[in-house]
């Protein structure tokens, strides 16, 4: 690819440190060696999202999807590393420019009735931005919202309703709808379509697609369902314990996965499929990344782990065009 | 046909609030053998959970099962008294719930709760509880069961939790357990090997299985049979390769038809207009009908329940296929 990224990460990470509880302190007094517990729940992402791209972000509950996703979105400050815009370090932007950068990446959340603003009526959770970043004078801002609602596929009529009137599938669209009203070039996904049934689920879905067609928009879609991810991403990147361990373009990864986590979460999902099937699932726990197994993360329930696994972290490597995995396997056996 | 395990007959749990009846199920027909494992399956609301809790007696007021049979062995559950009840369940029924701190207890160590639990339905001694449980959390794979006895609740991740909460149901091998979304909370590696543990339960004891969930994924992996519920009915039912290879219902197919991983990857997803309905406010005959591309002038009246048999059957006047096959209404 020869045009710039639109957005690239390098080693980004996020830190939270844990504040120590009673015992832990009182421990500490008498002389134990106990710091403030850090979560590590990013660490060293690189990343690059072309633009017009829809990345897919896939992995297990804690595993730093929404941290990774947050800090491109420019909600979450990381603690290292850097993120390019258009290829500029947004630190080294002027005020201005950054504020600019920001309100062209705009998330879309889970749950849309605790995103949403339950004493505003939709012509303000729709409008306000857009006003108040002044996108849009206040006199249009009510013919703007209506515009943005039915490119969401509502109805305008719903301009002075609260969010409590809507349903789940009709709430999710207003939060899509908020999102689109500053008019963005990416949109960060986190899990926008879970809390929504099977069928209703499908209309969003379609909604997201035909919206990337229409507004040439890139998505980093993160989510924990496969067959989403798969169904609608160009690439799809797999985290563990906070690490992406496989990148690739979405069909290769789902017909041939390379690194074990990866083939092991992609046989344990269930498919709709008539063939019975019985579950040959892996082994252990999800580790807390409070405590980080060493070396590979994944060593512990790896059936593949040998001592090199747990002495020393495998990078993230490219191990055939496009395709990139952190494995030491790839080393000794290649892909 | 022989005497099923469980048999459900028109069941119908009403809930009288002050914004009218909601029928939560409103006529729900099951069937299941022993040994067999049923996926209840449906979106939220559609009555999956008030199936489950009735079948139990478990419904909260205002709830009351208006209607219908529950036949057990042979006896009625509905209109038993709550002694027999509670003799029946945790000891020939159990429950599992999507959140399994509704089975366990915070403040009691996981021992004493299922030392508890046995000897609440048998004179067994507190030594013969106790082994008894280890066996159930080893039968769970759950690894060091002694050490485990002793600890509490909260030393337990969520996935762990689920095991213990199954190692209760089965301490008294029960010949029907329902679960109610235990692994809905959980990640794909940890539910599938709950599912593993459960799918090889269920072949070695016998014991029969309600699963209820809105994935039709889980289901199709995991269960014998499929019951399809809609706005407080079960509207289509059939073995696992029917409802999936050959739906009947249009909802059926339309959930089918929905789901990501059964269409082309990037093409748009066929999806079922309009949204669920209300369970306080439903149209006149079908439930389904404002949602239902196939609806003709029949579908006002509601749609008797129609089929090769007493196990594969469909609530709809104009079946998908029938036009090939020339049964239509
Ligand atoms: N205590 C109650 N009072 C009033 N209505 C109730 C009560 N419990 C359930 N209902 C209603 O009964 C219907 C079916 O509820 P149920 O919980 O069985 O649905 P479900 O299919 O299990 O949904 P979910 O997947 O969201 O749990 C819903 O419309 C619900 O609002
Ligand atoms: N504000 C926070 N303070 C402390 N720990 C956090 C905070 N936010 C997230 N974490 C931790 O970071 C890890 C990754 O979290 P998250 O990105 O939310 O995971 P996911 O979205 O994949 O479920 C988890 O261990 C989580 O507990
Ligand atoms: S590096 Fe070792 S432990 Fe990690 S995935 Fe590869 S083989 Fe398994
Ligand atoms: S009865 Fe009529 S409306 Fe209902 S599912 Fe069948 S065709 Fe559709
Ligand atoms: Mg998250
Ligand atoms: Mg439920």
């Amino acid at each position: 690819m020869t045009t710039a990224p639109i957005i690239e990460l390098n080693g980004l990470t996020k830190r939270f440190s844990r504040k120590l509880d009673v015992v832990e302190r009182f421990a500490r007094r008498l002389g134990a060696a106990i710091d403030d517990r850090a979560v590590q729940a990013v660490s060293g992402v690189d990343l690059s999202i072309a633009e017009g791209e829809v990345v897919g972000l896939v992995g297990e509950s804690g595993c730093g999807k929404s941290t990774l996703g947050r800090m491109v979105a420019g909600i979450l400050p990381p603690s290292a590393g850097t993120l390019r815009w258009r290829g500029r370090d947004l630190r080294e932007l002027s005020p201005a420019d950054r504020h600019h950068a920001n309100l062209k990446i705009q998330m879309v959340f889970q749950d849309p009735m605790a995103s949403l603003n339950p004493r505003l009526r939709v012509a303000d959770i729709v409008g306000e931005a857009p006003v108040v970043h002044g996108l849009v004078p206040r006199r249009e801002a009510e013919a703007y919202v209506a515009a943005t609602l039915r490119q969401v596929g509502l109805d305008p009529a719903y301009l002075r309703r609260y969010p409590h009137q809507f349903s789940g599938g009709q709430r999710q669209r207003i939060g899509i709808a908020r999102a689109l009203a500053v008019k963005p070039d990416v949109l960060v996904c986190d899990e926008s379509v879970a809390a929504l049934d099977v069928s209703i689920q499908a209309q969003i879905i379609n909604l997201f697609m035909r919206l990337r067609a229409e507004l040439s928009l890139t998505y980093l879609f993160i989510s924990h369902d496969l067959g989403v991810v798969e169904h609608i991403s160009d690439r799809t990147a797999i985290m563990y314990l906070g690490r992406i361990v496989e990148l690739a373009p979405t069909p290769e990864l789902f017909d041939k996965p390379n690194h074990p986590y990866a083939k092991a979460l992609l046989d344990e999902a269930p498919r709709v499929s008539v063939e019975k099937r019985r579950f040959a699932p892996i082994r252990g726990e999800i580790p807390s990344p409070l405590d980080p197994p060493s070396g590979c993360a994944f060593h512990p329930r790896c059936p593949h782990a040998m001592p090199r696994c747990s002495a020393e972290r495998p990078a993230l490597r490219e191990i055939a065009p496009r395709r990139w995995s952190a494995c030491h396997l790839n080393e000794t056996t290649g892909p | 046909m022989t005497e099923p395990l469980l048999r459900v007959d028109g069941l119908k749990t009403h809930f009288l609030t002050r914004a009218g009846t909601v029928k939560a199920v409103d006529g729900v027909d099951l069937r299941l053998d022993r040994g067999e494992i049923l996926g209840l399956v449906g979106e939220s609301g559609s009555g999956k959970s008030v199936t489950g809790q009735s079948i139990l007696g478990l419904v909260d007021p205002p709830g009351r099962v208006v209607g219908g049979r529950v036949l057990f062995r042979g006896e009625d559950l509905v209109g038993a008294g709550e002694k027999r009840l509670r003799a029946i369940r945790g000891r020939r029924i159990a429950m599992i719930f999507q959140d399994p701190m509704m089975t366990l207890n915070p403040v009691l160590s996981i021992g004493t709760q299922m030392v508890e639990a046995v000897q609440a339905h048998e004179t067994v001694s507190r030594a013969e509880a106790w082994e008894r449980s280890r066996r159930a959390l080893a039968r769970v794979g759950i690894a060091s069961p002694d050490e485990r006895l002793a600890s509490y609740p909260h030393q337990f991740s969520g996935g762990m939790r689920q095991r213990v909460a199954i190692a209760i149901a089965l301490l008294h091998s029960p010949d029907l357990i329902i679960a109610d979304e235990p692994t809905t909370a959980l990640d794909v590696t940890i539910q599938a090997q709950i599912l593993f543990e459960v799918q090889k339960l269920c072949r070695e004891t016998g014991t029969a299985l309600i699963w209820v969930t809105h994935d039709l994924a889980v289901v199709s992996a995991l269960a014998d049979r499929v019951a399809v519920m809609y706005a407080g009915r079960v509207v289509e039912t059939g073995t696992v390769a029917e409802i999936i290879g050959n739906p009947r219902h249009p909802y059926t197919r339309g959930l089918l038809e929905s789901v990501p991983s059964r269409n082309r990857r990037g093409v748009p997803l066929r999806s079922i207009p309009g949204m669920t309905p209300s369970v306080l406010d439903l149209p006149e005959g079908c439930a389904f009908r404002p949602r239902c591309d196939r609806s003709t002038g029949a579908c006002t009246a509601m749609p008797e329940l129609m089929g090769d048999r007493e196990d594969r059957a469909w609530r709809c006047w104009n079946p998908v296929g029938a036009e090939a096959r020339g049964d239509a209404a």
